[in-house]
C-alpha cells in the first residue's frame, strides 16, 4: 500500500515537471517575446532599443533558452510564479487571492452535478427502457451538447434581463441568500455538462451492478427491493463515480474560465482571460500551472482513495 | 457489417443527426450560393434588425446578415473540426499504435508524454496553445488537435493491446510478416472501430472547443464569421436584440448534438456486446 502511494507520488511529481516543461515550451513557441508584446503599438507603447534591452535583461529574456528554462523551473518549484508584466503584482499572490472564488464555484457545480446526476442515473437504470430512462438520457444528451457559453448567456437573458430574478454578474462572499443568488447561474452553467456525464455513468454502472450475482442472491433470499437497490447495488455502483468526480473537478476548474468570464465572477478563470487578452504571459503561465497542478493533486488523492474503496485495485 | 448498419439506422434520431451533418457539409461547400448576403458586408441603416424576409436571422450590430454569416461559419467549423481531428488522430493513433504494439520502454516513454497532456484538464491546453500561437485558423487547429491527441492515443493503445495477442496476429507473424505490415494490415485495421467512434464524438467536441476559443478571444480573428466569435460579440447586444445569439447558438448546438448522437449510435452499432 505504502509503496503504491509512493509510486503515485513520484509519478505525480514527474507529471508536474512535464506540465511545467510543456507550458514553458508552448509560451516560447510564441512569435516574439512578452516584451515585444508589451511595447508593440497594440500593447500601447513605444520604446527605444535601450529600454527594450533593459526590460529583456530584467526578465532574463536575454539568457540562453536552457538557462531560462532552468531558472523558470527553479523559480516555480520555489513557488515563485513571477510578476504580472502589466501591473507588476506577484502572480502567486493574485492566484491564491482569487482561487477561493473559483473553488466555491467549482465545488458548488460539482456538488449539485453529483447529486442530480446520481439521482437521474439511478432512476434511469431502475426504469431501463421506460419513460424516465428515455427522458433523463435525452436530457443528458442535450446537456453534453449545449456549449457552456451559450447556456450561460441564455440563462442570463431569461433570468436576469427578462425576469430580473437573478443578478447578471459578480459575486457576494458569504453564506446568505444574496451570495446564493449570485452563485446559481454560474454554477448551473458550469455544472450542466458534468450532471449529464455523471447521470450517464451512474446509469451504466448501476445496470452493470444490478446484473451481478450478489444482487441476484440478495433478491433471491428475499431482501426487500429497496434494500437490494440501496445497500447492495447503489453503493457498489458509486465506486467508478469517485474517479470521474476527480476528473470532472479538473474539467470544471478549467471550464470556470468561460462561466467566470460570462458572469464576471472574480476568480482564477477570469484572471486567466484578462492575462490572455493583455498578452500577460506570466499571468497566463501562472494560472495554467496552478490549475493543472491542482488537477494532478486531486487525481492523486482520488487514486489513493479509490484503492481504499475498491480493494480489488492492484498496487503492483 | 450489415447487422451493424441496421442497428446504426434503427433509431430515427440517428437519421436526423446524419441529415444535420449533411446540412452542415452542404452549407460549408456551397456557402456562397446559400448565403443571401456577403457575410462581411456592413449596412449601418439596418443594424440589429429582427428576423425578416430580407434577413432570415436578422442583422448584427453593424448590419451584417446573420443568416449568411452562420452559413459561412459552417466552413470554419467544418474545416477546424476535420483538420484538428485528422491531425490529432494522426498523432494520437500513431502514438497509441507504436506504444501498444512495441510495449516496453517505448510504451512507457510515449504514455508518460500522454499523461502530461492529460494533466491539462478540459479546454486548458487548447487555451494555452492558442494564446501562445496567436490568432488564426492554423493555431486553432493545432490547439484543438492537441486536445484530442491523448484520447486517440489511449483508445488506440488499448485497442491494439486487445488485438496484439490474438491468434491471427500470431499467425501472420509466424508466416513471416514484417513488423510494419503487421502493424498496418493486421493490428491497425482490427483495432480501428473504437477509434472511429471517438473520432466522431471528438468532431463535436473539436467544433465546440474551437468555438469556445473564439468566444474567449483566442480563436479565429474577426471579422471572420465564426460561430463562437459571433456569440461573443452578440453578448453586448443581447438585451436590445436577443435574436443575435440565436442564429449562431442554434447552429453550434445542433452541430455538436448531431455528432454526439452519431458517435453514440456508432458505438452501439459497433459494440460486439450488443
Amino acid at each position: 500500500m505504502l509503496s503504491f502511494i509512493a509510486r503515485r507520488l513520484i509519478f505525480s511529481a514527474f507529471v508536474v515537471i512535464g506540465v511545467l516543461t510543456l507550458v514553458f515550451v508552448s509560451l516560447h513557441l510564441a512569435p516574439g517575446d512578452p516584451i515585444d508584446m508589451l511595447i508593440s503599438p497594440e500593447g500601447g507603447g513605444r520604446a527605444g532599443p535601450e529600454i527594450i534591452a533593459q526590460l529583456r535583461s530584467k526578465y532574463g529574456l536575454d539568457q540562453p533558452l536552457i538557462v531560462q528554462y532552468l531558472n523558470y523551473l527553479g523559480n516555480v518549484l520555489q513557488l515563485d510564479l513571477g510578476t504580472s508584466i502589466r501591473n507588476g503584482r506577484p502572480v502567486l499572490q493574485e492566484v491564491l487571492r482569487l482561487y477561493p472564488a473559483t473553488f466555491e464555484l467549482t465545488l458548488a457545480s460539482l456538488f449539485v452535478a453529483a447529486l442530480l446526476g446520481t439521482l437521474t442515473g439511478v432512476l434511469a437504470a431502475l426504469h431501463k427502457g421506460g419513460f424516465v430512462d428515455h427522458l433523463s438520457m435525452t436530457l443528458a444528451l442535450l446537456g453534453v451538447s449545449l456549449p457552456h457559453f451559450l447556456l450561460g448567456l441564455l440563462l442570463m437573458l431569461v433570468f436576469s434581463l427578462q425576469l430580473g430574478w437573478l443578478p447578471p454578474s459578480g459575486r457576494e462572499a458569504g453564506f446568505g441568500w444574496e451570495s446564493l443568488k449570485h452563485l446559481i447561474m454560474p454554477a448551473a452553467t458550469l455544472g450542466v455538462a458534468t450532471t449529464a456525464i455523471i447521470g450517464r455513468l451512474v446509469r451504466s454502472s448501476m445496470l452493470d451492478v444490478l446484473k451481478e450475482d450478489y444482487v441476484r442472491t440478495a433478491s433471491a433470499k428475499g431482501v426487500h427491493r429497496r434494500a437490494v437497490v440501496m445497500r447492495h447495488a447503489f453503493r457498489n455502483a458509486l465506486i467508478p463515480l469517485v474517479t470521474v468526480l476527480g476528473l470532472e473537478f479538473g474539467v470544471l476548474l478549467s471550464g470556470a474560465v468561460i462561466a467566470e468570464s460570462i458572469f464576471a465572477w472574480p476568480g482564477l478563470g477570469r484572471y486567466l482571460i484578462l492575462g490572455i487578452n493583455g498578452r500577460d504571459f506570466p499571468v497566463v503561465q501562472g494560472a495554467v500551472i496552478f490549475i493543472a497542478t491542482t488537477f494532478v493533486l486531486v487525481n492523486l488523492v482520488v487514486d489513493i482513495l479509490y484503492s481504499f474503496l475498491d480493494p480489488r485495485v492492484q498496487y503492483a | 457489417m450489415s447487422r451493424s448498419l441496421k442497428r446504426f439506422t434503427r433509431n430515427p434520431l440517428t437519421i436526423v443527426a446524419l441529415l444535420v451533418v449533411l446540412g452542415l457539409i452542404v452549407s460549408a461547400l456551397f456557402a456562397p450560393r446559400l448565403a443571401t448576403h456577403q457575410p462581411n458586408r456592413q449596412d449601418f441603416r439596418a443594424v440589429l434588425q429582427p428576423p425578416s424576409k430580407e434577413h432570415y436571422l436578422g442583422t448584427d450590430e453593424i448590419g451584417r446578415d446573420i443568416y449568411s454569416r452562420v452559413i459561412f461559419g459552417a466552413r470554419i467549423s467544418v474545416t477546424v473540426g476535420v483538420l484538428s481531428v485528422a491531425l490529432g488522430g494522426l498523432i494520437g493513433i500513431s502514438v497509441g499504435l507504436l506504444a501498444g504494439f512495441y510495449g516496453g520502454l517505448l510504451d512507457s516513454v510515449l504514455m508518460r508524454f500522454i499523461d502530461v497532456l492529460l494533466a491539462f484538464p478540459g479546454i486548458l491546453l487548447a487555451i494555452l496553445l492558442a494564446t501562445a500561437l496567436g490568432a488564426g485558423l492554423g493555431p486553432v487547429v493545432i490547439a484543438v488537435a492537441a486536445y484530442s491527441v491523448p484520447t486517440f492515443a489511449r483508445v488506440m493503445r488499448g485497442s491494439v493491446l486487445g488485438v496484439r495477442s490474438r491468434e491471427f496476429v500470431e499467425a501472420a507473424r509466424a508466416a513471416g510478416a514484417r513488423s510494419h505490415r503487421l502493424i498496418v494490415k493486421h493490428v491497425f485495421l482490427n483495432a480501428f472501430s473504437p477509434v472511429l467512434v471517438y473520432a466522431t464524438l471528438l468532431m463535436g467536441g473539436a467544433i465546440l472547443t474551437a468555438a469556445a476559443l473564439s468566444f474567449l478571444g483566442v480563436g479565429v480573428a474577426p471579422p471572420t464569421p465564426e460561430w463562437g466569435a459571433m456569440i461573443s460579440t452578440a453578448r453586448s447586444y443581447m438585451r436590445q436584440a436577443p435574436h443575435v445569439i440565436l442564429g449562431p447558438g442554434i447552429a453550434i448546438f445542433l452541430t455538436v448534438l448531431a455528432f454526439n448522437v452519431l458517435g453514440d449510435a456508432l458505438r452501439d452499432a459497433l459494440d460486439p456486446k450488443n
